[in-house]
C-alpha cells in the first residue's frame, strides 16, 4: 500500500487507537516555556511527576526581556520567569534559561540544538510548533490541558488530520523568500483553507529552500488553518543536523539515516487534497489587514470592499479601518512608524543576513528592533559583523526572545502605530493594543526601514545577494 | 470537571469572522492566575469603546453565535478560560481553529459546528433568544428551529462525562511503557544524544 509521510509518521508513534478513531501518540520531544505554568499547576494539583524529564526541555522566550536582563522591573514578568525556573528544577528538566548562552525562541533552539530530528513527534504548548515539521517530524501545538497530559504521560490523544499536499513547482526568484510563498498560499486559500489537514510541502521550489526557509514555510502552516506542516527530509536536512549538540552520533547517526531515508510519501500515495502553485507567480507579498489571508503583492492596491464577495466585504472594510488605509490605495509607499525583525518565523541567521544585505551602508528612516531567534544566532551574527550593519543603520540590536511578536515581554507597538514586521500574526492588538502590523519577509522589513514606507525590496537588493 | 448533556440558556450573536485567540484574550492578561477569573479579560479590546457590544448588552448570554473560523491563531488555552469564566457554555460557528476546539472540549465548552450561520445571524441581530442544547442528539433548538450540529463522537463523550484525559490514559500506562521501551531499544537515535530514559 502506498503511504503518505503523514501515514508513516503517525503509525510510528501510535501507542494505541480507540474505537472512536482517536490515537494515543508517543511524544519524543516535549518543549515547555513560561506559558506552560497552567499545565504544571494541573500536574501539581494531582501530585504527579513529569513522566519523562529526559525528553522534556524548557526555554524562557515568551516573556524574555530583550533589554537589560539583570534588572527585570515588571513583577508579572519576573514571576513568569521564576515559575518556569522553579518547575524545571523541581522536575529535573533541562532549561535554556535567561542566563544560558543557548537561550532563544523555542522553535529556533529546538532545531539549533539538534533536539528536532526527522521522524520524531514534537509537541509544545505553542501553535507554531509546526515549524519543526520542516525536518520531516510530526510536530503540532497543543493547549494547556494537553501539555499537562504530555507531562504526565509523555503521550497525546489526537485524531489523525487529513493529508494535504501543496506542491510549489518551478524556481523561485532569488529575491523571493519562503515568507512570500507562505503569505501567497494563505491569501489564496484563506486562514481556514487547510483546516483539519496536515500539509506536506513538496516540489522543486521547496526542495531548493534552505532549512531556514523550510522552517519559515512550516511555521506559517498554522496561519492557513493547518494542524501541522512538514517537508520530507533530504541531504539539506541531514547537513543541517549533523554535529549539533543533541543530535545522534556514530552508530546511532547511521541507524537514524537509514530510517530517515524512508520518510517520504510514496510515489502513488493519495492525498485528500492537492494544491499546486507555480513559483513564478509568487511576488514579494505582505499583509494589509488583520488576518494573514488579507495579503497582497507589494505592487498591489488595496481592495474595495464593495467589490468583494459578501462574507469578505465587512471584514475587509473593518480591517482597512483598523489599519488606517483606504480602498484603492497603493501598498508601496505607505509610511510606517517602525520595523521589527524577529520571531520564530524569521529571525534565523539567513534572515539576518538578507536584511543586513539590504541595510548595509544605508540608514533607517524609522526606529526598529532586531531580535535574533537565539543567543547563538546573535553571537554568530556578531562574528559576521551583521550587528554593525543594523546598529550603523540606527536599529536596536537586542537579545533574543519572542519580543514584539506577541508583546508579552513589554516590547510593544504603540496604538495606531504601523509596524513592518517579520512575524506571523497581524491580528488586532497582537503587537500591542491598537497596533497596526504588516507581515512580510526580512528583506521587505529592511527595505521598509530604509525608505520609511512599505516598499518592494527588489530594487534595494539588486547586486547585493 | 463536571460533565453535562443538556443546557438551556440565552444565545447571542457576535457577527464576526476569524475571531482569533489574541482577541479572545489579549496577551497582556495571560500572566494572571486563574483564580482571579478570566471572564473579565474576554474580548477586552474589542468591547472597549463599544457600548453596544453584544456580550455587554446581554451579560446573561451563555451561548455565542459567531462567524467563520472562530478561535484561530494562538494555542493559548486562556482564550477558553475567558469564555468559560464569563459563563459561556457553547460557541456556535461554521468552523473553529483546531487547537481551540480541543482546548474547549477539555474545559467543558462545546464548539458546535453548523454548516451555515448567516440566516441565524440575521435573525439574532441585536437581540437574544433562548436556546437549548442536547449533546446526546447533537441538536440545538433556538429561534423556533432545531439544528443539527457537528461534533466528533469522542468529544461528545468527553463533554457528557466530564472526562479527564490523564485519568483515562493512566489506564494504558503499561502500553505506554512497552512502547517507550521498544522505541528506546529499536530507535535509540530518537533519544537526545547521551541521554537514557529515566524511570
Ligand atoms: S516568536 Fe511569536 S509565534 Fe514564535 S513562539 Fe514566540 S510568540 Fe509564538
Amino acid at each position: 500500500m502506498s503511504l503518505t509521510l503523514l501515514d508513516k509518521l503517525w503509525a510510528a508513534h501510535e501507542v494505541r487507537r480507540n474505537e472512536d478513531g482517536q490515537s494515543l501518540l508517543w511524544v519524543d520531544r516535549h518543549l515547555v516555556h513560561e506559558g506552560s505554568h497552567h499545565a504544571f499547576g494541573k500536574l501539581a494539583a494531582r501530585g504527579l511527576p513529569v513522566a519523562q524529564p529526559d525528553l522534556t526541555f524548557g526555554v524562557a522566550d515568551h516573556y524574555a526581556p530583550t533589554g537589560n536582563r539583570n534588572r527585570i522591573t515588571d513583577p508579572a514578568i519576573a514571576k513568569m520567569l521564576e515559575r518556569l525556573d522553579t518547575h524545571a528544577k523541581q522536575h529535573g528538566i533541562t532549561l535554556f534559561g535567561l542566563d544560558d548562552p543557548r537561550q532563544g525562541i523555542v522553535h529556533v533552539i529546538g532545531p539549533e540544538q539538534g533536539l528536532t530530528l526527522p521522524g520524531l513527534q514534537i509537541n509544545c504548548g505553542d501553535s507554531h510548533t509546526s515549524t519543526h515539521g520542516a525536518f520531516g517530524a510530526l510536530a503540532f501545538g497543543i493547549g494547556a490541558t494537553e501539555v499537562a497530559h504530555v507531562l504526565a504521560t509523555q503521550t497525546v490523544w489526537q485524531t489523525k488530520p487529513r493529508a494535504m499536499r501543496i506542491t510549489i513547482d518551478g524556481r523561485l526568484d532569488p529575491m523571493i523568500s519562503a515568507k512570500d510563498i507562505a503569505l501567497h498560499w494563505i491569501a489564496l486559500l484563506g486562514t481556514d483553507g487547510a483546516r483539519g489537514h496536515a500539509i506536506e510541502y513538496a516540489g522543486e521550489a521547496v526542495r531548493a529552500l534552505s532549512m531556514e526557509g523550510r522552517m519559515t514555510l512550516c511555521n506559517l502552516s498554522i496561519e492557513g488553518g493547518a494542524r501541522l506542516g512538514m517537508i520530507a527530509p533530504d541531504e539539506v536536512t541531514y547537513a543541517y543536523i549533523k554535529g549539533r549538540p543533541f543530535a545522534p552520533e556514530g552508530a546511532s547517526w547511521d541507524a537514524a539515516l537509514m530510517e530517515w531515508a524512508l520518510l517520504h510519501s510514496d510515489e502513488a500515495a493519495i492525498f485528500d487534497r492537492e494544491v499546486s502553485i507555480d513559483a513564478a507567480e509568487i511576488a514579494p507579498t505582505l499583509t494589509w489587514g488583520t488576518t494573514p489571508e488579507q495579503a497582497l503583492p507589494i505592487t498591489g492596491t488595496l481592495p474595495d470592499p464593495a467589490d468583494l464577495p459578501e462574507g469578505k466585504a465587512r471584514a475587509a472594510s473593518e480591517a482597512l479601518d483598523y489599519m488606517g488605509l483606504h480602498a484603492g490605495q497603493a501598498l508601496d509607499g505607505v509610511p510606517v512608524d517602525q520595523v521589527f525583525l524577529g520571531s520564530c518565523t524569521n529571525a534565523r541567521i539567513e534572515d539576518l543576513r538578507i536584511a543586513a544585505a539590504v541595510l548595509r551602508g544605508r540608514t533607517a528612516r524609522v526606529p526598529g528592533i532586531v531580535s535574533p531567534g537565539s543567543m547563538l544566532i546573535r553571537a554568530q551574527a556578531e562574528r559576521e559583523g551583521l550587528d554593525r550593519v543594523f546598529i550603523d543603520a540606527g536599529l536596536d540590536w537586542v537579545a533574543s526572545g519572542c519580543s514584539m511578536c506577541v508583546g508579552m515581554n513589554g516590547d510593544l507597538v504603540g496604538a495606531g502605530k504601523r509596524c513592518a514586521s517579520s512575524t506571523n500574526r497581524n491580528f488586532r492588538g497582537r503587537q500591542g493594543k491598537g497596533a497596526r502590523t504588516h507581515l512580510m519577509s526580512p528583506a521587505m522589513v529592511a527595505a521598509a526601514a530604509v525608505t520609511g514606507t512599505l516598499t518592494d525590496p527588489r530594487p534595494l537588493m539588486k547586486g547585493r545577494l | 470537571m463536571a460533565g453535562w448533556s443538556r443546557h438551556d440558556g440565552t444565545a447571542v450573536a457576535l457577527p464576526r469572522d476569524n475571531i482569533d485567540t489574541d482577541q479572545l484574550i489579549p496577551a497582556r492578561f495571560m500572566s494572571a492566575s486563574r483564580a482571579e477569573g478570566y471572564g473579565q479579560f474576554l474580548l477586552r479590546d474589542l468591547r472597549e469603546g463599544d457600548p453596544d457590544f453584544p456580550l455587554d448588552r446581554f451579560p446573561q448570554a451563555s451561548i455565542l453565535l459567531a462567524g467563520r473560523n472562530f478561535g484561530c491563531g494562538s494555542s493559548r488555552e486562556a482564550a477558553v478560560y475567558a469564555l468559560v469564566d464569563a459563563g459561556i457554555r457553547c460557541v456556535i460557528a461554521t468552523g473553529f481553529g483546531d487547537i481551540f476546539a480541543a482546548n474547549a472540549v477539555n474545559n467543558g465548552l462545546l464548539p458546535a459546528r453548523l454548516a451555515e450561520t448567516p440566516a441565524l445571524m440575521q435573525a439574532l441581530a441585536g437581540r437574544t433568544t433562548s436556546a437549548s442544547i442536547d449533546l446526546e442528539t447533537s441538536q440545538i433548538a433556538l429561534n423556533g428551529a432545531t439544528l443539527q450540529f457537528d461534533l466528533a463522537p469522542v468529544w461528545r463523550t468527553k463533554l457528557i462525562n466530564g472526562w479527564d484525559d490523564i485519568d483515562l490514559t493512566r489506564a494504558h500506562l503499561d502500553d505506554i511503557r512497552t512502547f517507550r521501551d521498544q522505541r528506546h531499544k529499536r530507535h535509540r537515535w530518537s533519544w537526545p544524544a547521551s541521554q537514557n530514559p529515566q524511570d
